[in-house]
């Protein structure tokens, strides 16, 4: 097969489709009005703001009222988690519940709360990535201000029982927040129905720009605000409003929601061709986290005996980009904290791969990277002394 | 994450990749928790290194300097190959990101190990010519995993 590019690094980023550009460019050209002003050009551009508003809205079956842009998924979930510990905090309440496999915007974010005196109960996920709604509420205390938990997580796909935790919250009155910048535009989501207090969604990771997020916050439920200033968006989050990316999220987020269907069913069909090929063309390696509760365009898999940043030089040199969790790629000498905490060991959890699959992507392109994949990961295999070892202890075991 | 255009020939088309059956100095140092690991085999004949292979399990830096390691060592002398630094192979790789200065040291303590083996197998304590070997010479002061472990 010929070389080919092949982008399967989506819940990296994703690129911004054709029908989102065109709904920015008039925003980006004569419709550079700002949304405070008093003049035409001004209340042009507040009337596609609140559209873009009523689009979002519809999509995650909310209240226009209850939608509110940033600048970014991890603002919003700033926003949420230390808006709804500020606010919980003035009642006496002290306690904050989440997972031990979120994204670093709310891990950190706990942390920090953390040293400011907060207790924050860390649930463990289980070797499938998932946690149960029973956790949640064996963990929910009288002083408990809030529960966030990860829609699906962005390093193995898993998807969390999402209605299930809501209803769980709702039930002891404790506010609940999503991480949903992974899941919005894969799965369908009803904040009505799913019980859901505040979602934090991320444009860039559904064919939007970066720079551009959304917190979809309940009505009636009171947190602090975080970016002080003017009076956009009534009052609670200032800053003059990005409206051209606005304008793409809202397209992005409506063609997302309309096709979710038959993007989910084409994601899942190439995703799992993905796993199967792999898994049966490839010995000792293992796919990361729950196979039923996953995301349709996502798949994480560990190569035993390899490490993953050679892995991923070696597949971008054949024009695959993926992402690995490996210490190398993490930044540290550490390997992701996601993979060490469905208990993958430190060794292996160096040799994984993250591969993620979007709208443009083919059939053919999974077939290119399961014909590319296996001979990457012999080569890499055949100079690993880690590997020499492996294949010496099985001679041992099958003699013995 | 920046690499030169030599570490990335190095990592892609690595030098002395492979074992030695007749291998009379063999050395491994790093750890597989923390993510790499390097095996050096030495062919030692009348003071010179004759043949040299390496087998690495670790990043594209950790294959590039094993890689850069053998070439600076092999048909040198003993003498010159106990002189090798890790500054050296980071020189000849045209620099390294600052992240992975780390993988360096190990090609250095990978190449000590393997003589400080071939010094052992002649019945020569190797401590007063290689130096001290640590246990586990792996930089991983900055690595929880190896706390934990």
């Amino acid at each position: 097969m010929e070389k080919r590019f092949v982008y399967a690094d989506h819940s990296a980023t994703t690129p911004i489709s054709k029908p989102v550009l065109n709904a920015m460019l008039p925003y980006l050209t004569e419709g550079y009005g700002n949304p405070s002003s008093i003049y035409s050009k001004g209340r042009e551009a507040k009337k596609a703001l609140e559209s873009a508003r009523e689009q979002v809205a519809e999509a995650l079956h909310a209240k226009p009222s209850e939608i509110y842009f940033t600048s970014c998924g991890t603002e919003s979930d700033n926003w949420a988690i230390k808006g709804a510990a500020a606010a919980g905090a003035r009642k006496g309440k002290r306690h904050l519940i989440t997972t031990n496999f979120e994204h670093h915007a709310v891990l950190h974010t706990m942390q920090m709360l953390e040293k400011e005196g907060f207790e924050v109960t860390y649930l463990p996920v289980d070797s499938q990535g998932l946690i149960t709604a029973a956790q949640v509420r064996e963990a929910i205390r009288p002083d408990t201000a809030l529960v966030s938990i990860m829609y699906a997580n962005n390093e193995i796909g898993t998807i969390l029982p999402i209605p299930e935790i809501g209803a769980v919250c709702r039930e002891a009155r404790v506010p609940f927040h999503t991480d949903a910048v992974q899941a919005v535009g894969q799965v369908a989501i009803d904040v009505g129905v799913q019980q859901i207090d505040m979602l934090s969604l991320s444009g860039h990771k559904l064919n939007a720009p970066k720079g551009v997020g959304v917190l979809y916050l309940r009505s009636g439920l009171a947190i602090d605000t975080f970016m002080h200033g003017g009076a956009q968006e009534r009052g609670r989050r200032a800053g003059t409003e990005n409206l051209a990316s606005i304008m793409g999220l809202a397209a992005a987020i409506t063609i997302a929601s309309f096709q979710i269907e038959e993007r989910a069913a084409r994601r899942t069909a190439m995703r799992d061709r993905l796993i199967d090929g792999i898994l049966a063309q490839i010995p000792r390696c293992r796919l990361n986290g729950s196979r039923e509760h996953r995301l349709p365009g996502s798949l994480n898999i560990s190569f035993e005996g390899i490490e993953g940043e050679s892995l991923l030089l070696l597949l971008d040199m054949k024009g695959i980009c993926a992402s690995s969790g490996s210490a190398c790629t993490s930044g540290s000498l550490d390997p992701s904290h996601v993979l060490l905490a469905i208990g993958l060991p430190h060794e292996i959890a160096h040799g994984s791969l993250r591969l993620s699959l979007g709208d443009e992507n083919t059939m053919e392109d999974v077939e290119y990277i399961l014909e590319i994949l296996p001979p990457i990961i012999e080569r890499l295999r055949s100079m690993s002394p880690v590997w020499e070892k492996l294949m010496a202890e099985q001679r041992a075991q099958s003699v013995g | 994450m920046l690499y030169s255009e030599k570490v990335l020939d190095h990592f892609s088309n690595p030098r002395n990749v492979g074992e030695l059956s007749d291998a009379n100095g063999v050395g491994e140092v790093g750890n597989a928790v923390c993510g790499d690991i390097m095996k050096m085999y030495l062919k030692i004949e009348n003071g010179m290194i004759q043949d040299v292979k390496f087998k690495t399990f670790g990043c594209g830096a950790a294959i590039a300097t094993s890689s850069m390691a053998t070439e600076l060592i092999k048909g040198k002398s003993l003498e010159d190959a106990l002189k090798l630094s890790n500054q050296a192979v980071i020189t000849a790789l045209d620099g390294l990101p600052p992240a992975k200065i780390h993988c360096s040291v190990l090609a250095e303590q990978a190449v000590r190990a393997a003589l400080a083996d071939y010094y052992r197998r002649q019945g020569i304590d190797p401590e007063p010519i290689v130096g001290k070997l640590e246990d586990d010479p792996h930089h991983c002061e900055s690595c929880s995993s190896c706390a934990n472990h």
